[in-house]
């Protein structure tokens, strides 16, 4: 019951950082010099009542404190306004939310089963030639531009023509059965998974060593050394556990980080998720759609966070005799 | 003190060189920003000159060996332009006509050595009408090592320029936040959560592309600085403001306050010296994201604007995978990119081992 009640207690700490950051981009995006109607006021074929009608229709003529009232209004009802293009804003998104979660669930899933027994082996072998391989071998995978990167592998793609270029799916995905949707889907995902597996196993890989090597120093593992158990009973049983705990916390960030970091490889792989789609309509100025985009990259974020530190109670015990 | 100070950090740079890894990552640094300092006398063309007719040729063959298979000094032959009808396509051949010596220091294009005096002499080059490409030309026909050059100067230091902007910043507003605590703290911190909670590259595209197209480079520069240290500010301020809670409980602090010192003057004469030493290490280890966000941003085209050259917007040209099978010399910033960043990652690496305390004891 507690921890329902720690929960619930988190879950409403979101809501005025949320609130702050939907102050903060909407008067980022309102305040710049961008004319949202810039595009339909240089068509010719496009004449000064449409132009006044949509001016009304997204409250420019109002004060921007009405305005950012208004749009919270309708932001909360769940009616995100229309793109530039006439669609609904929501419906994009609902569209693209999925890929991009698909591939940082994915990610994230990777760097974890890779990532944390390369930390540990790490730790393991402190201040021998293996230990030192694998820091620089991680560095040569932090220190690749994302999107450089991508360039590198999509070349390597149109050379052997072993995976498909760009996209998620295929042109006759929808006639494909299910394990050819399946197939189509993996080799699609393999690129981009190996961007950003690449990129983020390096931090995945050092935090755990760093922790395993600190919980290696600490008293109790001296101790249940000095009582003669075996070494695998010592770093499985005892280190292992407490090392993995800020890793939890670590997974909400890893979140965030692989958000920001996927919006390039998504544009270079041409990839539907969201990063691209921000990306377009900041290039558009296509207001609603970038506000809306931004509130969900926060959410996503947010909830990682939130996620995380659900993770964390389940597995320390500590922290839920606190809360 | 001062002494006993600077000796700490002596030793500290000579156990980071010790290791055979940072000490070739010096090196390396070293070499780029030497080339990068002196890149008007070391590219054989200036940054804007270009040949319209040689767009996309490739890197010139250098040739040791005459016709007669004899050692000869080095010598190059132009590029002639050809359009292959049947194919489609323009090939550049190699014009054997004319021969081209390269020659150490000849006359080239007018620059300002160091921006102040009057020069034309360059590094390397060939002889009157010789065209010498190391790595190829861009669209526009321009020397793609000599942008090469004076795209790193931007790309290199733009990353420490925002560190200058952001460091204070932070430590402001982090100072300020952790001493005063309560309502102040709690506000402060939750916009800066806020700040923190909206994907940093989202936030920074956004940014980017409010700025006005008709600034000049020298102003989009300096905005691209702001916007970069924008960013980071937050995620520094929170760390600061965790030092600044257990360093203001400490006893000089209270003597301060004893004597009537305003608080604004404790906390930045006598709390934030306190955390110098964990602010040298975060600065050096955060160079490289901020190299790596400006080259992704100009990818993007929101950051530095052609005519100016940077390693991010050079390989704009590379988004395109056709123009890369055919011209792989246009992927050669990311190269550059990656060394350089790997560079600062492993003294990064380096410097963080020497200075945990942990890592002596063991």
């Amino acid at each position: 019951m507690n921890i329902l009640i720690y929960i619930l207690k988190r879950i409403l700490q979101t809501i005025p950082i949320l609130i702050l950051v939907s102050l903060i981009s909407f008067f980022i995006i309102r305040l710049s010099p961008v004319d949202p109607l810039a595009d339909l006021k240089l068509n010719p074929s496009i004449s000064k009542e449409t132009l006044q009608k949509e001016t009304q229709r997204l409250g420019l003529d109002k004060p921007i404190g009405v305005q950012y009232l208004l749009w919270a209004k309708s932001f909360i009802q769940g009616d995100l306004g229309y793109c530039s293009t006439g669609e609904k804003v929501s419906t994009k998104l609902i569209e693209r939310i999925p890929n991009t979660l698909l591939l940082t669930v994915i990610v994230i899933f990777l760097t974890w089963i890779v990532g944390v027994p390369l930390g540990i082996l790490a730790a393991v072998s402190w201040k021998t030639p293996l230990d030192r391989m694998l820091t620089v071998l991680t560095s040569i995978g932090m220190a690749i531009p994302s999107f450089f990167f991508a360039i590198l592998l999509l070349i390597f793609a149109v050379k052997t023509g072993w995976f498909p270029v760009g996209g998620l799916t295929s042109y006759n995905f929808s006639d494909m059965n299910l394990a050819g949707k399946i197939w189509d889907l993996t080799r699609h995902l393999v690129l981009p998974t190996t961007v950003l597996f690449t990129i983020s196993l390096a931090g995945l890989q050092r935090q755990m060593r760093a922790n395993l090597l600190d919980v290696l120093d600490s008293d109790y593992v001296k101790f249940a050394r000095a009582k003669g158990l075996s070494e695998f009973k010592v770093l499985y049983k005892h280190a292992l556990r407490n090392a993995i705990n800020p890793m939890i916390t670590l997974l909400g960030f890893e979140f965030a980080s692989l958000l920001s970091g996927a919006a390039l490889t998504e544009y270079v792989f041409q990839y539907p998720g969201l990063g691209r789609l921000i990306l377009e309509a900041v290039l558009k100025s296509d207001i609603n759609l970038v506000m809306a985009s931004l509130m969900m990259g926060a959410v996503m974020l947010i909830l990682g966070n939130l996620i995380a530190d659900i993770l964390l109670i389940i597995t320390d015990p500590r922290i839920r005799v606190k809360a | 003190m001062a002494e006993e100070y600077q000796n700490i950090n002596v030793s500290v740079f000579k156990q980071v060189i010790r290791d055979k890894f940072s000490l070739i990552a010096f090196i390396v640094l070293f070499i780029i920003y030497f080339s990068l300092l002196f890149a008007d006398i070391i590219a054989p063309y200036t940054k804007d000159f270009s040949d319209r007719t040689q767009s996309y040729a490739p890197p010139s063959k250098i040739f040791m060996i005459n016709e007669q298979g004899k050692l000869s000094l080095p010598y190059t032959y132009n590029y002639k332009r050809e359009f292959d009808s049947e194919a489609m396509q323009v090939d550049y051949k190699l014009d054997r006509s004319q021969k081209y010596f390269l020659k150490l220091f000849p006359r080239g294009e007018k620059y300002k050595f160091l921006g102040l005096i009057p020069c034309s002499r360059h590094l390397i080059g060939t002889e009157s009408s010789g065209r010498l490409y190391l790595l190829g030309t861009d669209i526009n026909g321009r020397d793609v090592f000599s942008r090469l050059l004076f795209g790193g100067r931007i790309s290199m230091t733009i990353g420490f320029l925002a560190l200058f902007v952001l460091f204070p910043i932070g430590l402001l507003y982090g100072g300020i936040s952790g001493y005063f605590g309560g309502k102040t703290d709690m506000l402060m911190m939750r916009f800066a959560e806020a700040v923190m909670s909206i994907p940093s590259f989202y936030l920074l595209i956004i940014l980017a592309a409010i700025l006005p197209s008709n600034m000049t480079s020298i102003q989009r520069f300096i905005l691209i600085v702001l916007i970069l240290a924008l960013i980071g500010w937050a995620g520094f301020a929170r760390v600061v403001r965790g030092m600044v809670l257990s360093i203001k409980t400490q006893e000089f602090v209270q003597s301060a306050q004893s004597i009537g010192a305003s608080r604004l003057r404790i906390i930045i004469k006598h709390i934030l010296p306190q955390t110098t030493s964990f602010v040298i290490v975060a600065m050096t280890l955060s160079v490289p994201s901020y190299i790596l966000s400006e080259s992704g941003l100009s990818f993007l085209g929101l950051g530095i604007q052609q005519p100016d050259a940077s390693w991010g917007n050079m390989l704009k040209e590379a988004q395109e995978y056709i123009n890369i099978l055919y011209r792989p010399w246009l992927l050669t910033p990311g190269f550059l990119i990656f060394i350089a960043v790997l560079s600062f990652n492993l003294i990064g690496d380096t410097i963080r081992d020497v200075l945990d305390p942990k890592s002596k004891i063991r």
